[in-house]
């Protein structure tokens, strides 16, 4: 296959997804708003777009179990076949069937992929109450009614003595280039109905020398039975239709539409020979097209400063079928629409986001260096202009990571499945409400939380909401609810996994981690600690599912999943009122603002989101009570650790000490260093595996001299501090 | 993918075999070479046997190559069509343009 035709299919395929993804939370909605049009439309488009598409490629496969799906919905939206839960459950699995068929393009085809797909049609059709058969016949009466309508409007002219629909199609001389090939839309347009017959013009191809292999110098005329409606015929040659020219002619149309077709045709092509193509192809008799040619000359005569136009002759054969009008109005509304939105978004290869991120990386770094070195020299001039550059900096820093932003809500809709499907398995019944979907992170995030996420909602479903009984018997409503909800915390963005289930027992885990030797008999654990013991390996036995309703399975993966993205979990539970699980993750994996500090001889940075505020050290009052270490901060008992002996810097008392007060979450602590430098843009280098053990710290930077600054982990400093507090008190 | 053209002559005969697809993709290469066999010759025989699929690309070559021959009074001669070209032309209905017999293969 050629690159083009490559990069061709692999939009299409991309393309499809995004629609298949599409269908799928259209459909999910559609479960509880079943009158709303907006979502089978939807639903519609994707199926049909996906058609479409897939014909231009000659995926005859995916065409054929598509168009029948297709018809399906159809009907759905014209009312004749109501939206039911098993319907839309059998909808789900067609969409999974198409993505099943996308995915296998390329590979062989194979015969049992086919075979479900029969099946699945099969119980579509069971679901829609029939294969359609019965609306065709309605149909034909409702085309007969239309006729009698259009009879009526249309006496003015003499009609042509045939039953088929005529079709002119002059290709534009770059259809093939583009990758379209005027044989699929011929091959797909005999799905509709029966090709009667076929004139091809190749009259337009140059002398041999100006003949170039590569354009299109086709025509057809065709005639063509079918039971289709214009705008289904019309939509065949949706995307040829913008430069090529596609005419379609209903049935019995006015002699007078014929006339004005051959008109419009003959700028470029003998009129007479047209008009003996159409006779050929039966679409008029020779008769009406002697008529149809001296009436032509007549008008000619007449009105010979008139010259119609192909639109007036479309609004003139739209004008027979007001139906038609609105529709094509409609689309092309549509048309218009789906233009502006093209303009307004395009697509980027995710690779060379990366590596404008990257490059802004380094300019950030660079940026820094050149800041530094003005503040030495301290010229007045430079340090303007360096102060200009770096506000600049920062912003081209901002807008290039918020070109990877993006809202989770999308991830969340994926889950609405993953609860039904689930919940269906086990036979509960459950709801799950979706809350913060506009909270926007980082899309490499998004893709890495997927599947830990996965694993929380099953979890919950799973082992945390208890049976309907159950639950009945607890006095709690039938139906359980999971909830997923996200939002933005001191430049964190935390993802929450709730369930008003069964809870967890922290005795019970307790008992459990004694016995699988995780924690030592004479050990004293917080509450805290003790359900995040629920994260760890040890824990993850089938007993312990059992026993403690059932958290421990595979969480101990969903931590590892989680940390490397340097986020980390929070576990809270009430016994019997249900399990909140938050995953905290940063929001975006490669530049932070820093709030740079000195400790002793070296420098560590910390995020500034999770900075509250700086204090002079000596200022404070200090609390030792308890031979613990609190200081008292406007009357507040505040936890606080010593960077140097932490990280054991040498030590020097000559220093004035500060105070950085940190949050993370609800709690605060305080951390004394030496100096405070002032913010700092930093580019996070993440630190090697050896490291990973490291608490405290979740990376390392450069420093515009050159040094390597650490990067402080706030998160488990502050709870760090508290534990110290804790342990002493 | 590509096409491969294999031809032999025999006196004012040129026997012209074309394997593998017929398409936009290496129909300008095709074009001169084609040109330039039945320049080269009275009569003009394209075994059409291995030819896995043909698009509009191809048949336009073919249909410029029928219409040159006609032009120059040469003889240009489709045979042994695979069931990717019959299906073309008889889509088109452009069997009678070329006016060779088909034999349908079993």
């Amino acid at each position: 296959m050629t690159d083009f035709m490559e990069q061709a299919q692999e939009t299409f395929v991309n393309e499809s997804l995004d629609l298949l993804q599409d269908m799928e939370s259209s459909l999910n909605q559609l479960v509880d708003d079943p009158a709303n049009d907006e979502l089978i439309n939807s639903v519609f488009r994707a199926a049909h777009t996906i058609k479409g598409s897939a014909g231009l490629f000659g995926q005859d496969a995916i065409v054929a179990f598509t168009h029948k799906v297709e018809n399906v919905l159809d009907r759905v939206r014209d009312g004749e076949v109501a939206i039911t839960a098993p319907l839309v459950e059998v909808l789900l699995e067609c969409r999974d069937h198409i993505e099943v068929l996308i995915e296998a393009l390329g590979e062989e085809p194979d015969p049992t992929l086919h075979q479900q797909g029969e099946a699945l049609l099969a119980a579509l059709m069971q679901q829609a109450g029939g294969d359609g058969a019965a609306t065709a016949v309605e149909s034909t009466t409702q085309l007969a009614q239309t006729d009698d309508s259009v009879v009526v409007s249309r006496e003015e002219g003499p009609q042509v003595e045939n039953d088929n629909w005529h079709i002119s199609l002059r290709f534009h001389a770059d259809v093939l280039r583009n990758g379209m090939d005027p044989l699929a839309f011929l091959r797909y347009l005999a799905t509709l109905g029966e090709i009667v017959n076929v004139a091809t013009l190749v009259d337009q191809m140059p002398n041999v020398e100006e003949m170039d292999p590569e354009s299109c110098y086709l025509g057809m005329e065709v005639s063509f039975r079918s039971e289709a409606d214009k705008q289904t015929i019309m939509d065949v040659f949706e995307f040829v239709m913008e430069d090529s020219s596609v005419v379609v002619l209903p049935p019995r149309s006015k002699l007078s539409e014929y006339t004005d077709l051959i008109e419009t045709l003959s700028e470029s092509e003998d009129e007479r020979r047209l008009g003996e193509l159409l006779v050929s192809v039966g679409a008029l008799s020779t008769h009406e097209l002697e008529k149809a040619l001296s009436r032509q000359q007549l008008d000619q005569l007449q009105h010979p400063e008139q010259h119609p136009r192909l639109g007036e002759i479309l609004v003139e054969q739209h004008a027979v079928d007001s139906n038609t009008v609105t529709a094509a109005l409609k689309k092309q509304q549509a048309q218009h629409e789906r233009k502006m939105k093209e303009s307004r978004s395009i697509r980027v290869d995710a690779e060379r986001l990366d590596q404008l991120i990257n490059l802004v990386g380094e300019l950030v770094i660079a940026g820094a260096g050149t800041g530094l070195k003005a503040q030495q020299l301290g010229d007045e001039d430079l340090l303007e202009s360096v102060s200009l550059i770096s506000r600049l900096v920062e912003e081209i820093r901002d807008r290039s990571l918020r070109l990877r932003m993006v809202q989770i809500g999308e991830t969340f809709n994926r889950f609405n499945r993953v609860v039904r499907d689930v919940s269906k398995e086990l036979g509960k019944s459950i709801k799950l409400v979706i809350e913060g979907a506009d909270t926007e992170l980082d899309k490499s995030v998004v893709e890495k939380i997927g599947d830990p996420l996965t694993h929380l909602v099953r979890n919950s479903i799973d082992h945390g909401i208890e049976s309907a009984e159950e639950r009945l018997a607890k006095g709690k409503p039938e139906q359980g609810t999971v909830t997923l909800n996200a939002y933005h915390d001191s430049g964190n963005i935390v993802i929450e996994v709730s369930d008003d289930g069964g809870g967890i027992d922290p005795d019970k885990v307790l008992a459990k981690a004694r016995a699988n030797g995780l924690v030592a008999p004479e050990q004293h654990l917080s509450r805290a600690e003790v359900l995040r013991l629920i994260l760890e390996a040890g824990l993850s036995t089938k007993e312990a599912v059992s026993n403690l309703s059932g958290r421990g399975v595979g969480m101990d993966v969903v931590k590892r999943n989680v940390e490397s993205l340097r986020g980390q979990i929070e576990v809270d539970s009430e016994l019997g009122a249900g399990t909140s699980i938050r995953v905290r993750l940063p929001l975006t994996l490669s530049i932070i603002d820093g709030f740079l500090v000195g400790v002793g001889d070296a420098s560590y940075v910390i995020p500034l989101d999770s900075v509250e505020e700086c204090i002079e050290y000596e200022q404070l009052e200090k609390v030792r009570d308890h031979g613990g270490d609190y200081i008292s901060l406007r009357g507040e008992v505040l936890p606080f650790l010593d960077l140097r002996t932490l990280f054991g810097e040498r030590k020097d008392r000559d220093n004035r000490e500060n105070i950085v007060v940190v949050r993370s979450g609800g709690a605060k602590a305080g951390l004394v260093v030496d100096e405070l430098l002032g913010e700092y843009q930093t580019v996070i280098k993440p630190l090697s595996q050896i490291f990973s053990k490291l608490s405290g710290i979740s990376g390392s930077t450069i420093l515009g001299s050159g040094e390597v600054a650490m990067i402080l982990e706030v998160n488990s400093l502050v709870s760090e501090a508290e534990q110290r507090t804790l342990h002493l008190s | 993918m590509d096409a491969t053209l294999t031809s032999e002559r025999d006196g004012d005969t040129c026997r012209l075999k074309i394997s593998g697809e017929l398409s936009i993709y290496c129909a300008a290469e095709l074009k001169p070479q084609l040109l330039g066999l039945l320049g080269g010759c009275q009569e003009l025989e394209i075994n059409l046997a291995e030819v896995a699929e043909l698009d509009s690309a191809g048949f336009q070559l073919l249909y410029l190559l029928k219409r040159e021959a006609r032009q120059a009074g040469k003889e240009l001669r489709l045979v042994a069509h695979s069931s990717a070209t019959l299906e073309v032309l008889e889509m088109l209905r452009m069997e009678a343009y070329f006016g060779d017999p088909v034999v349908l293969a079993s």
